[in-house]
């Protein structure tokens, strides 16, 4: 059984290693088969025939933070910053057999590079799983309150 | 009133044959006064048919940033409205798309109505106009109506002037390449899928046209994207089968060579594109069960026809770029001279498998998105352009890679694909196009 405690925590790490730009540790938080989903509409039924803002397995998510490595990432100069603030995450759901919980977790978040800043806000759906004796996150979707303004660059991870 | 407006010449001498001056990005005024005249005379992407497939269906959008209305009418036909009210101007329809209420438009001040063809309906307590001069009004008359409106093969263009090019005289040839797109559909029509990206730019609505047959750029500003992709695929076994995410980034850092040999394609007017005897969409997987549907539709002959035309980008200047092999447009709508937002659309293939559309779903956000790593690095090079233009000490921009003097007789013709030539191309039409007599409707 998974306890919830540990989900709430694992949420608030998530966020942390994101807000520290520890791209490598963050990208451990997720299964093989993890999906990381930002739609672009509200209530959108699915990534695959609709478009997203993002609707990445790990091979993706693994371009963007080689991608930030790179020297010749040239919208990272100068680099972005960002700052989650979250409200407390809470245990939406459990699967029947208790081995998938849902965790809701509304937030605010803050890009900036140099003198300019965006803030989004919106709500974010843990999927977390138990694998090989460790809490891991197979999908990770974030639902934001302003999907479809017309929206300037969005470099970093919600 | 500013260096420009009264000043033809001076805004002539703003493009020559292989340079142009800042100002055609720079200036508040010149951004106006394309509004007025290249926006106005030349024929500008509004919306897709599919957009409104019952009468009173609306969308709402912007023509040379005036808000305006497309919608279908009880007699089917697509129309376009400019969006205000006659009475004192309030936008009639807010929203981005839907339905009008009981097919008319009602506005929410004080409750004007229209038909979907502009006309009044209604006026609350009318009687108090009894003894004006309001019967020969502009307000009398209606919303305001777009009179050249061309529905082509559900493609909806408008031309905000009386005067200007007829539409086959404006787009010609380059028409083939919205042909193919919707070719490649087995029952031959198109409907808009999927959403759309809305991004926003903080540059000129140039810059962004321009880039789109720009082919010097992408191994450079998508080295970091596409780069990254291939360095990290190339540690899978060499017959692991290639995700289409893959197949779709890796193209973007072939070599010179690459984008030399696939050519540009011009027409007058400022239309091109890339892509002539290849692209980078031309080794994607084959789909074979869409290709058999294919056939089917078409005969064997004519579906390799269709299918074997791959073009890159092509330009509908100065509003409008499609990608017909995948089936995604990207329609630039300015708001000022350093903000314009770019809309990605994507479109069904009618009889086609939705895997094809998931293609399509899948390249415009990788391409197209605000979270694109290949949009940020574009977008990044259009702002530091935006701002390195301000410097001084060199007030022109240079666009004389491949520059021949033959380009005097005429620009259409077929070139290398590194060549300058496109954006060449679309400042000849600018200049053109920036004419006053061109537009007042004074002088034809």
């Amino acid at each position: 059984m998974i306890r919830h405690e540990d989900c709430v925590a694992l949420v608030y790490h998530e966020a942390r290693l994101l807000d520290e730009q520890r791209f490598d540790a963050w990208y451990e938080l997720y299964t093989e088969d993890a999906l990381y989903w930002m739609p672009l509409t509200r209530g959108q039924p699915d990534g695959l025939t609709h478009t997203s803002l993002m609707y990445e397995d790990k091979l993706l998510l693994k371009v963007r933070i080689e991608r930030l490595k790179s020297p010749h990432s040239f919208s990272q100069h100068p680099r972005s910053h960002c700052q989650h603030v979250l409200q407390h995450p809470a245990v939406e759901s459990v699967d029947h057999d208790g081995l998938t919980v849902v965790v809701r977790t509304p937030f605010f978040y803050m890009e900036s590079q140099l003198d300019d800043s965006i803030v989004l806000a919106g709500v974010t759906w843990h999927h977390l799983v138990s694998e090989k004796g460790a809490l891991r996150i197979r999908m990770k979707k974030i639902e934001l309150v302003n999907c479809d303004a017309a929206l300037p660059s969005i470099q970093l991870f919600l | 009133m500013g260096k420009y407006t009264e000043n033809p010449l001076a805004v002539d001498a703003l493009v020559r044959e292989d340079q142009v001056h800042r100002d055609v990005y720079l200036s508040p005024e010149i951004f106006e006064l394309e509004m007025q005249r290249l926006w106005r005379t030349t024929w500008i992407y509004v919306g897709h048919d599919s957009q409104v497939p019952a009468p009173g269906d609306f969308y709402t959008t912007t023509l040379a940033t005036q808000p305006v209305i497309m919608l279908r009418g009880d007699d089917h036909v697509v129309r376009v409205l400019m969006n205000r009210c006659a009475h004192k101007g309030a936008k009639l329809l807010s929203g981005q798309q839907g339905r009008c209420e009981a097919n008319l438009l009602r506005c929410p001040y004080h409750g004007w109505t229209f038909r979907l063809d502009g006309s009044i309906r209604s006026i609350p307590q009318k009687g108090g106009y009894e003894g004006t001069a309001f019967a020969s009004s502009n307000a009398a008359r209606g919303v305001v109506r777009i009179e050249n409106v061309r529905n082509y093969r559900g493609f909806v263009f408008a031309r905000l002037s009386d005067v200007g090019p007829s539409f086959e005289e404006y787009f010609g040839e380059s028409l083939s390449s919205i042909d193919n797109m919707v070719d490649r559909a087995p029952e031959g029509r198109l409907e808009i899928a999927g959403g759309v990206l809305r991004y926003l730019h903080d540059c000129n609505w140039k810059m962004f046209i321009e880039n789109l047959n720009d082919t010097m750029h992408p191994m450079v500003a998508h080295e970091s994207a596409a780069g990254t992709a291939k360095k990290l695929w190339a540690n899978e076994p060499a017959d692991a089968p290639k995700p289409m995410a893959i197949e779709q980034f890796l193209p973007f850092v072939n070599g010179y060579s690459f984008f030399d040999e696939m050519g540009v394609k011009l027409w007058e007017n400022g239309h091109s594109y890339s892509g002539v005897k290849f692209s980078i969409h031309s080794k994607y997987s084959s789909e074979g069960e869409y290709e058999k549907l294919m056939e089917q539709a078409y005969g064997a002959e004519r579906a390799r026809a269709i299918l074997g035309e791959v073009r890159h980008n092509t330009v509908y200047y100065p509003s409008l770029t499609i990608k017909g092999a995948i089936q995604a447009i990207r329609v630039a709508r300015p708001i000022a001279h350093d903000k314009t937002v770019i809309e990605s659309f994507t479109f069904r293939l009618v009889g086609a498998p939705e895997r094809l559309l998931e293609r399509t779903v899948l390249y415009t956000r990788l391409i197209n998105a605000p979270t694109s790593v290949v949009g940020h690095d574009d977008r990044h090079c259009y702002r530091a352009i935006q701002e390195g233009l301000a410097t001084d000490g060199n007030e022109w921009v240079s666009l004389h890679r491949n520059h021949a003097i033959s380009e005097r007789d005429g620009m259409a013709g077929t070139y290398n694909g590194l060549s300058e030539v496109s954006m060449r191309g679309q400042f000849r039409a600018w200049a053109r196009f920036m004419k006053p007599h061109a537009s007042t409707g004074e002088h034809s």
